[in-house]
């Protein structure tokens, strides 16, 4: 177990080099110049051209690479004498287009992200799971087709129709709830939640009929495995059977899946972020593209590949320690 | 019944009894029939208008009102206009729902083509060859998984349009199509390819491989003439999945501003625009949405149908 934990956090750490290189190539494509973005109205090309000294933009692209690598565990200080200035490690470089450095413009849309995130995830799981158990428990019957059929409506419906669909009910027709406007958890849960009911569903529905998918087929699936036979014939009762082994046998794939969707969603859900416009990682994100504010995408590109290989490796040594035949496999 | 004509027995080809089951399933025939509709209707677009006397570019004031809103009820529905009017402009709904399918079909199917033509063909390899053909192909789908795609598309948008007009692809709405197929089988081929790698890690274990194999057969036969042929059903049951997808998928980048640009018609395109008209013409949101939603659960409907035709295993399973 020890030799497969290491094995798989080496791979992790060789993976997340290549992501980071990688990122760095595909945006180097873009004819961007943070330089003269940070040069507001009175611009000279002198100006510019000192701009990107100080950023850094005049080096090679390797040393650009390397100095942006050692920032993200030393830090990394701009400048010299009085006009210095320094983003505290981790440091994902700074954005002269707002002033600021990234890593504080990330931590500042996290808080939205998270919430959303954990929000919708246990929505989607006690939806989706439940629906899939009824769903496999009741083969054929009519409350297998009307999970079924929830299902695939849920899947059809794209994430951003399904926002402008509750925003439109909800608040304009029905008007349950006032026009979302983000309120931090600690400043007030009330408000904090009332603006995040809406997308937790618009993120959860979509998500919950994956997982309806999933877990009917898992557990169809280990229903015809001969462990299972075995259990009901020497008579345990059905109940047992169904939550001790086919539950059990059927859910390791879904705690697969979901380790990946919650990681995904944690670098932000751009469609529901932006239709229900909370400052989240997703509108940071797609406000840094109309921008063109380069170090905050290459920012949230390189953070949330972070989340999800890191989630990967997680659920792989997890899954390991569960199952011993992923450990002898590989 | 006589003995002989109850015992004699019919040949029928795999696809004949797939089809035996699929007939037998209403709801997929309903949405083949519904998504064979709208395919033809994009198809013959402009014959389709000119039959019911609509357009997708005039504009008509007389249906609206003094700002811009459709001045008779449901968004406009009248006998020339059967879905209603856009407000603000005043074309026609379903002309341009029309039009609008036209390249919303037209970028899910090419792109569901090759991105299954990348997924079948580097899948096959990896399970086939193993190694290091294997390795590279499987580091290249954790690489890709890794990166947020929707920002990178987003993101790459104005720099690789541009490149694909200098390319030669003819400027505008051509170039953004080709972009969203071109990133969409870049992202997209990886859940196919591992679908297929699994299935051919074990048809390389079969007696027929070895045979091939012992006879000198060349990898590129081996992959298209030896194991291809044993994979038909779930490269169309994944390809057939794939399609409502990317409808959607197509529809979210018009809606974000990256898909073809008016005057032509998309339908992400007008649910942008329907949010300025919420309140005073709630229409404009409903009936492309509802387009776009039965559109894509036709499709669904479809794959799924083809699912259970084709893998009748899900049968087998003991009740307990």
């Amino acid at each position: 177990m020890a030799r497969f934990v290491v094995r798989r956090l080496a791979f992790m750490i060789f993976l997340l080099a290549i992501v980071s290189i990688a990122t760095f190539l595909l945006f180097s494509v873009l004819p961007v110049d943070p330089a003269s973005l940070s040069c507001g109205q009175h611009c000279t090309p002198e100006k510019i051209a000192a701009n990107r000294i100080r950023l850094g933009y005049d080096q090679p692209l390797i040393n650009q690479y390397f100095t942006f690598m050692k920032g993200i565990f030393a830090g990394r200080s701009y400048g010299e004498g009085a006009q210095a200035f320094s983003c505290p490690a981790p440091s994902f470089g700074y954005s002269y287009y707002r002033g600021q450095c990234v890593t504080e413009m990330i931590t500042n849309a996290l808080p939205a992200t998270i919430s959303l995130t954990i929000g919708s995830a246990i929505i989607w799981l006690t939806m989706g799971i439940g629906l899939g158990v009824i769903s496999a428990m009741n083969k054929g019957k009519i409350q297998d087709r009307v999970s079924t059929g929830l299902a695939i409506f849920g899947l059809s419906m794209p994430t951003f129709f399904i926002g402008l669909l509750l925003i439109y009910v909800f608040i304009i027709w029905l008007q349950i709830f006032p026009f979302p406007s983000y309120t931090h958890f600690l400043d007030n849960p009330f408000k904090w939640a009332q603006a995040l009911v809406l997308p937790w569903f618009t993120v959860a529905i979509v998500s919950a009929a994956l997982y309806t998918r999933l877990t009917r087929d898992g557990m169809l699936e280990t229903m015809s495995e001969d462990y299972v036979r075995l259990a009901i014939a020497k008579g345990l009762p059905r109940r047992k059977v169904l939550v001790r082994y086919v539950l059990r046998g059927a859910i390791t794939p879904i705690v697969t899946i979901a380790g990946l969707d919650i990681a995904v969603l944690l670098g932000g859900a751009i469609i529901t972020e932006s239709v229900f416009g909370l400052p989240g990682m997703g509108r940071l994100a797609l406000n840094s593209v109309t921008d063109s504010d380069l170090p905050v995408i290459v920012g949230i590109t390189l953070i949330t590949a972070f989340f999800v290989v890191v989630a990967n490796a997680l659920v792989d040594i997890l899954y390991a320690s569960l199952d011993p035949r992923v450990r002898l496999e590989s | 019944m006589s003995l002989d004509s109850s015992l004699a027995i019919e040949g029928k080809s795999p696809a004949q009894l797939a089809w035996i089951r699929f007939k037998k399933d209403k709801v997929a025939i309903v949405a083949l029939v519904f998504s064979t509709i709208i395919v033809t209707l994009a198809l013959f677009a402009p014959w389709v208008c000119a039959l019911l006397k609509i357009d997708p570019y005039s504009l008509d004031n007389t249906t609206l009102d003094s700002v811009g809103i459709p001045n008779s009820p449901f968004g406009g529905m009248s006998r020339a206009h059967p879905l209603g009017v856009e407000p603000g402009t005043g074309r026609d709904i379903l002309a341009r729902l029309i039009y609008g399918a036209r390249t919303s079909l037209t970028v899910a199917l090419i792109a569901t083509f090759f991105t299954t033509l990348l997924g079948v063909i580097l899948g096959i390899w990896a399970g086939y060859k193993r190694g290091i053909v294997d390795g590279i192909i499987g580091r290249t789908i954790d690489l890709l998984l890794a990166f947020p795609s929707l920002l990178l598309i987003i993101s790459l948008a104005p720099v690789m349009q541009p490149r694909l007009v200098s390319m030669g692809f003819p400027e505008g709405n051509p170039a953004r199509m080709t972009y969203i197929i071109l990133i969409l089988t870049l992202f997209g081929w990886t859940y196919i390819a591992r679908v297929m790698r699994g299935q051919a890690l074990s048809l390389r274990e079969r007696e027929f491989v070895a045979a091939a194999q012992a006879s000198g057969a060349k990898t590129s036969y081996m992959i298209f003439k030896e194991i291809l042929p044993n994979l038909w059903a779930p490269i169309i049951v994944y390809a057939s999945l794939t399609v409502p997808g990317y409808i959607a998928i197509e529809a979210t980048f018009s809606f974000l501003g990256l898909g073809v640009v008016a005057p032509t018609a998309s339908w992400g395109g007008m649910l942008a625009d329907s949010i300025r008209y919420f309140r005073s013409d709630p229409a404009y949101l409903f009936i492309p949405g509802t387009a776009l939603f039965l559109l894509v659960l036709a499709f669904n409907l479809v794959g799924d149908g083809l699912r259970d035709a084709l893998d009748p295993k899900g049968e087998r399973a003991q009740k307990v």
